[in-house]
């Protein structure tokens, strides 16, 4: 059972191996996003400093959707997507090798970036990690999420802006506990309450995601 | 043994086919024809548990296949119409992983010996997407010549897009399957005779 688990890793971080511009496109895209808003608002250090949590969250949050597409679309394409739904193991542990592989092409690099994107909004040391254990709380918990609407949108036309509707207002609660979490901590509060109910959500996420995207994947291949 | 009572499906509101009963003994050969659009590719899809049914029953060893989910998984092999191939990996990289997910892991070597079989000799660490269609469709054909195979081959238009001599080593590898006692259930516009203890035709249209 491990081993197929290793299997789906290998074999999808060699695919973005092979593909290394989509991978550096996400984190770009990050970078920039959250760099085009201190252009935009001016340099005001005490407005970019209430401003940042939300601002690298949402980056966060878009950076990580634009890559949900390629999650099972490309597999579905080429045929592949049926050779593993018909492995001989359950579809929910294919899934979780999906979308650790995802998670760690998508979700870790902009987790380690974060620090360095921070340092433009004047963040205090405190809130920068803060924010680095949030977003290690909370990027996880984007794809689990992502991938039950990937799996939803497999095969349907447009789906990319499907996909958008479906996932970002699950997004919702990862974002206020993901930004709060960092405003609590840029103001000097405690920010172990915000953290715990990430990490709540990431546990949920981890049990049920996985189930809801097998399902959903049945279903669409039909 | 596969035993199929009463299978009927539809395609948005049109009945595809209705009433397909059949029964696959060890070493038994199917196959299924029809027109374009007669249900070929669903009927093959729904034997392996893609697709479910309208009506009607599939079972394995005398077990419904939704009941052994895994375990009759892990009998069969089903090669569809798409190859299932990464453009981006090599041949012998789409074939080992395409055996690991199937649980049936090969070394380096034997993966090379069934791409050499296949006659893919000097292109086994070529990426697939600089391959012709027909030597995609070996490559994804390839895994047939591992050793221990499964026991029920689902194969969706085998010969598509090969050449006569591939065709000839293909169905001699069917031979060999069959004599094994496997069984195979195929859908196929060519006319390729295979020898079987046991040959039935379904037709779809008729």
């Amino acid at each position: 059972m491990m081993q197929t688990l290793r299997y789906v890793v290998f074999r999808d971080l060699l695919l973005a191996m092979r593909r290394r511009a989509d991978v550096a496109t996400t984190l770009f895209f990050f970078v920039i996003v959250a760099s085009l808003f201190p252009l935009g608002v001016g340099p005001d250090p005490k407005l970019l400093r209430v401003m940042a949590p939300g601002i690298l969250w949402v980056g966060a949050l878009l950076a990580s959707m634009l890559s949900l597409g390629r999650l099972f679309a490309e597999d579905y394409a080429d045929g592949s997507l049926e050779q593993l739904v018909l492995a001989p193991e359950p579809l929910a542990l294919v899934v979780i090798g999906k979308v650790v592989a995802h998670w760690l092409v998508s979700g870790l690099p902009l987790v380690l970036i974060s620090p360095v994107i921070a340092l433009q909004f004047d963040l205090p040391r405190e809130a920068i990690v803060t924010l680095l254990l949030a977003l290690l709380l909370g990027t996880p918990l984007l794809s689990l999420i992502g991938a039950i609407g990937a799996a939803l949108t497999v095969g349907v036309r447009g789906g990319g802006v499907l996909i958008s509707l479906l996932v970002l207002p699950l997004y919702v609660p990862v974002l206020i506990f993901g930004a709060g979490a960092v405003d609590a901590s840029a103001m000097g509060m405690d920010a172990s309450g915000h953290l715990s109910i990430l990490g709540a959500l990431l546990l949920l996420g981890m049990v049920l995601a996985p189930w809801a995207t097998a399902a959903a994947l049945r279903i669409s291949l039909e | 043994m596969l035993e199929v009572t009463g299978l009927g499906c539809l395609r948005g509101e049109r009945r595809l086919f209705g009433g397909v009963s059949f029964k696959l003994a060890p070493g038994g050969l199917i196959w299924i024809q029809g027109g374009n659009g007669s249900g070929k590719t669903t009927l093959l899809r729904t034997l392996c548990g893609l697709a479910q049914a309208m009506a009607g029953k599939v079972h394995w060893r005398g077990e419904p296949i939704q009941m052994l989910g895994e375990d009759y998984r892990r009998e069969l092999t089903y090669i569809g119409h798409a190859n299932g191939l990464k453009e981006d990996f090599s041949a012998l990289e789409n074939l080992r992983i395409a055996a690991q997910l199937a649980g049936q892991s090969i070394s380096r070597e034997a993966g090379v010996e069934a791409l050499l079989g296949s006659g893919l000799a000097g292109r086994e660490h070529l990426p697939v997407k600089f391959l012709s269609q027909g030597q995609r469709r070996r490559v994804a054909l390839a895994r047939l010549r591992l050793a221990h195979p499964r026991t029920l081959w689902l194969l969706d238009e085998p010969f598509n897009a090969l050449d006569t001599r591939a065709v000839a080593d293909m169905q001699h590898i069917m031979e060999n399957h069959l004599a094994r006692g496997g069984m195979i259930a195929l859908t196929t516009h060519q006319d390729v005779d295979i020898q079987a203890a046991d040959t039935q035709t379904l037709r779809l249209d008729a």
